[in-house]
């Protein structure tokens, strides 16, 4: 009986030692997560900015990212691009692009053209002197419509032909529609 | 108190002035370890030199006592002679208890007849002795897959979840030394955290009958037991070492056991196991390495009437998960499925990098016993478990070292059973559990909790009849009913919130809401009823048949209700349904089987249909700002499951016998009309073994294993829009991969050391032709081909 008394009591000494966490939980923050892409093309010649962001602030909730383009781009113009990646989950928003150059290394930015005439060349490299891609220089041609896609490969192949052989995982796919008038 | 004492010392006082010598002493005499009543025993009054010797039955009856203290020795042909002290006072009823020739014992274990049968109507098969000391340096999955009906949802080849008769994570409930596993087991790549070598016994029970361990084991229940130590004075052990090709690694596990003839035994086990990575055929498989360490302790009293046991064991594995399986949306899905080779391929490693799992899990348990004369056996024990779990994703920056996941799991439970023998025909065993269940996600991870913290409360008792006809008929009844209660803390994001409309459903249980989630406080009640019903006839020797119907009722686990957000290693999105209700199954088993010299067989065909049934199905793709992602939905439905597993021995000539088994299990959705999604294709097993005692106890053995392919699928496919090169794929992500067939050779030989001991060496090829192939039921068999031909060379010392 003794024995019984003892593990009964070693039982709910041990219920209330672990049941008595009863505070609720600390919130946890995405702290990886980049919810917003923001590139700005700045004409090297006279002319206004143009901004392309992608935002989806709930993550891999259920809301579909909103997409921006703030405006046409200019036939024969070139741009300076620059690419801001933000986690706006923490307050205030963690800036992704420091951490992203930091390692620069074992990430690159890849430019895909559909049916727009335009092209794209990375103008920072990591340390071993390959395209990192958060800057770039886009330069616009004849006019037409069509779709510029920005792909962030982590630990990608480096030096590689393109994202076909660049291998890696897919930490950002976002497509913007533009027109070159 | 006082009274009772005062009261004792005046009957004293009274019987030693009242000198009676006309006192009668009477009892049985039986059996120390199985309870049989010992007819033809002689007793022996020393002083007095009277003797008497019992009857059939056990009885015996020496007259004439004074009220005295008396030394009786009882003898008997199969037993020690025993002098025990009786101090008579007026008649008296008393038990004598004889202990067995201690050879006699030692052979009852050999034989392996100290482990009780579990169930008497539901088909039971087991894996022990030689046959699991050749998987040491595997897992519990690899030992199990072994067995006819029972297969494993594997991850990679070193997370092999087992799988009985289609069913599989919380639907198989894992009986670890007497403690049911609590370790996160709902996970399709959590594999059970038990060390094989700790255990001497695994016995898998196809159906939930066993309503003493659970209710809700729709599939079955699995359980390891160590054999029981002698009861005599000794000092055993084995170590077996095993090291293989492939992975380049192999384990070593030690074991010591010291009894004594009190009763009083004490073991010591340990084992380690490293590899490396593993290889295919053609490729490494890069990351797929495992460091395992696990130590196991036990000590206690072993007597026939009462005893007591403490065991505690301490499980700690690395394991890494193929790097080239860890994706980001669906457009990298397309580019791993459509490549022939992983996309990754790095040189032989040691190393176990991100993606990875560190499990900890240490298992505590006390348990006493007590045989009380009319009431039967009475067990308490209490047990206590806590599993770590660290999740390693790729991440970057500060995060690169830190885990994705990180649970503790802390489990106590109390249970209280009684085994009695109401008559000699009609035996009930009953019981009550309670069970005290905390989850902590530790935040520090930085990402949102897989799992949420909980506090979880069960109940549970039953009762099972199992009664003695005749000769040829058993008839065995049951019922258990448990209650959970879950205390919950969830934080859920506030657009699936939302979207769920949890907000109307579920207004009340808001605690807080911040800018983008909601913390919620859900507490879930549920009233599970369970039942068995069975049958076993036995007839011309030879035959048995049984018949068995179990209902089962399984509360939904937290993964089912909670699951909302990104399943990195299954790269998809999960969400869970905090609405669900238990689920509800009916399962209807025949066993059909014949023991014989020559030829032996058993047929057992089943059906189990489990109403609300939780099954997790693609619905939609998701857009994220890292691309489109397939969703991943728990819903209920009512499913079907049917399968026949056939066994079958024949032994051709003096040395040689043949094996067979055929297992097939098919399932459907009764709402969609539709294939269940990863049920196991029909395989059959065949092998040819010689084996010679006479010469060093040779054993050669030639095994076939034939897996069929999946044919009965449901189609999840579905069609991604890729940007970059402006096409639209199909994501396929449910065709069946081909049927294979695999060779596999077993060796072993004995050879005495000393007197005592005894080496055994043998030699093991698996996969014997390399042969290239994809289980249906590998999770990473989209990203990779399986395991390519290996070598092993097991050595083992009994000592």
């Amino acid at each position: 009986m003794k024995k019984v008394q003892f593990l009964a009591t070693l039982f709910f000494t041990g219920v209330m030692l672990t049941g008595c966490s009863d505070d609720s939980p600390e919130l946890i923050n995405e702290e990886e997560v980049i919810t917003t892409l923001t590139v700005t093309l700045t004409p090297n010649a006279t002319g206004t900015a143009v901004t392309l962001q992608t935002r989806d602030l709930d993550g891999d909730g259920p809301n579909a990212p909103v997409v921006t383009v703030t405006g046409n781009l200019t036939v024969g113009a070139t741009y300076t691009g620059r690419i801001v990646l933000l986690n706006e989950t923490e307050s205030p928003a963690e800036d992704i692009t420091l951490e992203v150059e930091k390692e620069a290394d074992e990430h690159q930015i890849f430019y895909t053209f559909a049916g727009l005439n335009a092209t794209a060349v990375a103008t920072n490299n990591d340390a071993n002197g390959n395209p990192l891609g958060t800057k770039f220089t886009l330069t616009a041609g004849a006019a037409s419509t069509g779709s510029l896609t920005f792909t962030l490969r982590h630990e990608p192949k480096k030096p590689n032909t393109g994202l076909a052989d660049a291998g890696g995982e897919t930490d950002i796919s976002a497509s913007f529609n533009i027109s070159i008038q | 108190m006082r009274i009772y004492v005062l009261l004792l010392l005046l009957l004293s006082n009274f019987s030693a002035i009242s000198q009676n010598c006309n006192n009668t002493l009477s009892g049985k005499v039986i059996d120390l370890h199985d309870g049989s009543l010992l007819g033809g025993a002689t007793l022996i009054v020393a002083g007095t030199e009277q003797t008497v010797v019992s009857d059939i039955e056990g009885n015996y009856t020496i007259n004439n006592l004074c009220d005295l203290s008396y030394n009786i020795q009882v003898s008997h042909p199969f037993c020690l002679t025993k002098g025990i002290l009786v101090k008579v006072n007026g008649n008296m009823t008393r038990n004598l208890y004889l202990e067995h020739h201690l050879e006699e014992l030692n052979e009852i274990i050999v034989k392996g007849l100290s482990y009780n049968q579990k169930s008497n109507s539901i088909i039971e098969k087991k894996i022990g002795g030689d046959d699991l000391e050749r998987f040491s340096s595997g897992s519990l999955g690899d030992a199990l897959n072994s067995l006819s009906g029972v297969s494993s949802l594997n991850t990679g080849n070193t997370v092999v979840k087992p799988m009985i008769n289609g069913l599989h994570s919380s639907r198989v409930v894992i009986i670890n030394n007497g403690v049911r596993m609590e370790d996160q087991e709902w996970g399709a790549e959590h594999a059970p955290n038990v060390d094989i070598n700790s255990t001497d016994n695994i016995t898998v029970i196809k159906g939930a009958g066993a309503l003493q361990y659970s209710g809700d084991a729709i599939g079955g229940i699995i359980i390891t037991e160590s054999s029981k130590v002698a009861v005599k004075d000794s000092l055993y052990g084995k170590t077996i070492s095993t090291s293989a090709s492939n992975g380049r690694g192999g384990s070593v596990s030690s074991q010591l056991t010291k009894s004594y003839k009190t009763g009083w035994f004490g073991t010591a086990q340990g084992t380690i196991k490293r590899f490396g990575d593993f290889e295919a055929p053609n490729y490494m498989l890069s990351n797929t390495g495992i460091f395992e360490r696990n130590a196991s302790f036990r000590v206690g009293l072993n007597r026939f009437k009462y005893g007591f046991e403490a065991y505690y064991s301490l499980f700690k594995n690395n394991i890494g998960i193929l790097r080239a399986s860890h994706l980001g949306g669906a457009q990298d899905q397309v580019r791993a499925i459509n490549s022939s080779r992983p996309l990754i391929i790095n040189d032989f490693t040691y190393d176990i990098n991100s993606p990875k799992q560190e499990v900890t899990h240490h298992l505590a348990r006390f348990k006493a016993f007590k045989r009380f004369d009319g009431l039967g056996k009475l067990s308490l024990q209490y047990d206590y478990q806590q599993n770590s779990r660290l999740e390693f994703d790729i991440r970057r920056g500060d995060n690169r070292d830190k885990a994705s996941l990180d649970l503790k799991l802390t489990t106590h439970s109390v249970m209280l059973d009684l085994e009695s023998k109401l008559s000699e025909t009609l035996n009930l065993k009953s019981g009550m559990v309670t069970r005290y269940q905390n989850n902590v996600a530790n935040p520090e991870t930085g990402v949102r909790r897989l799992i949420p913290d909980y506090d979880k409360y069960d109940l549970g008792i039953y009762g099972i009849l199992d009664y003695r006809l005749n000769d040829q008929w058993l008839l065995e009844a049951g019922g258990r009913f448990d209650y959970t209660f879950m205390d919950v803390f969830k934080f859920y994001r506030t657009s699936f919130w939302e979207s769920r409309n949890y907000d109307e459903l579920f207004p009340e249980i808001v605690i807080e809401e911040s800018s983008n989630q909601i913390l919620t406080n859900p507490q879930l009640n549920f009233y599970n009823t369970s039942a068995t019903l069975g049958a076993n006839y036995a007839f011309e020797k030879e035959y048995k048949i049984s018949f068995n119907y179990s209902l089962a009722s399984r509360a939904p686990n937290p993964s089912e209700l909670f699951s909302e957000g990104l399943h990195h290693s299954a790269s998809r999105i999960e969400l869970g349904d905090l609405s669900f209700k238990a689920e509800i199954a009916h399962k209807f088993t025949v066993n059909f089987q014949r023991e014989h010299d020559v030829f032996s067989f058993s047929v057992n065909p089943y059906i189990n249909t489990i109403n609300d049934f939780m099954v997790i199905e693609p619905t939609g793709i998701q857009q994220t700002i890292r691309g489109n992602f397939q969703v991943w939905e728990y819903r209920q439905t009512n499913a079907q499951l049917l399968g026949v597993d056939i066994d079958a021995v024949f032994e051709f000539a003096r040395n040689l016998r043949y094996t067979h088994q055929f297992s097939l299990v098919k399932g459907y959705d009764q709402f969609r009309d539709n294939a269940l999604i990863n049920i196991p294709s029909a395989n059959t097993k065949n092998e040819i073994i010689y084996r010679n005692p006479e010469f060093q106890n040779l054993r050669l053995a030639l095994q076939s294993d034939f897996v069929f392919r999946q044919n009965e699928f449901p189609d999840n496919n579905f069609e991604v829009f890729i940007p970059e090169t402006q096409t639209t794929e199909i994501v396929d992500v449910s065709t069946p991969p081909d049927a294979y067939h695999l060779l596999n050779f077993n060796s072993s030989m004995d050879f005495n050391m000393n007197e005592k001991s005894i080496l055994t060496l043998g030699f093991n090829v698996t996969n014997i032709a390399n042969t290239t192939y994809r289980n249906y039921l590998n999770r990473l068999r989209f990203y990779a081909d399986d395991l390519g031909r290996n070598f092993l060379l097991n050595i083992k010392i009994n000592y």
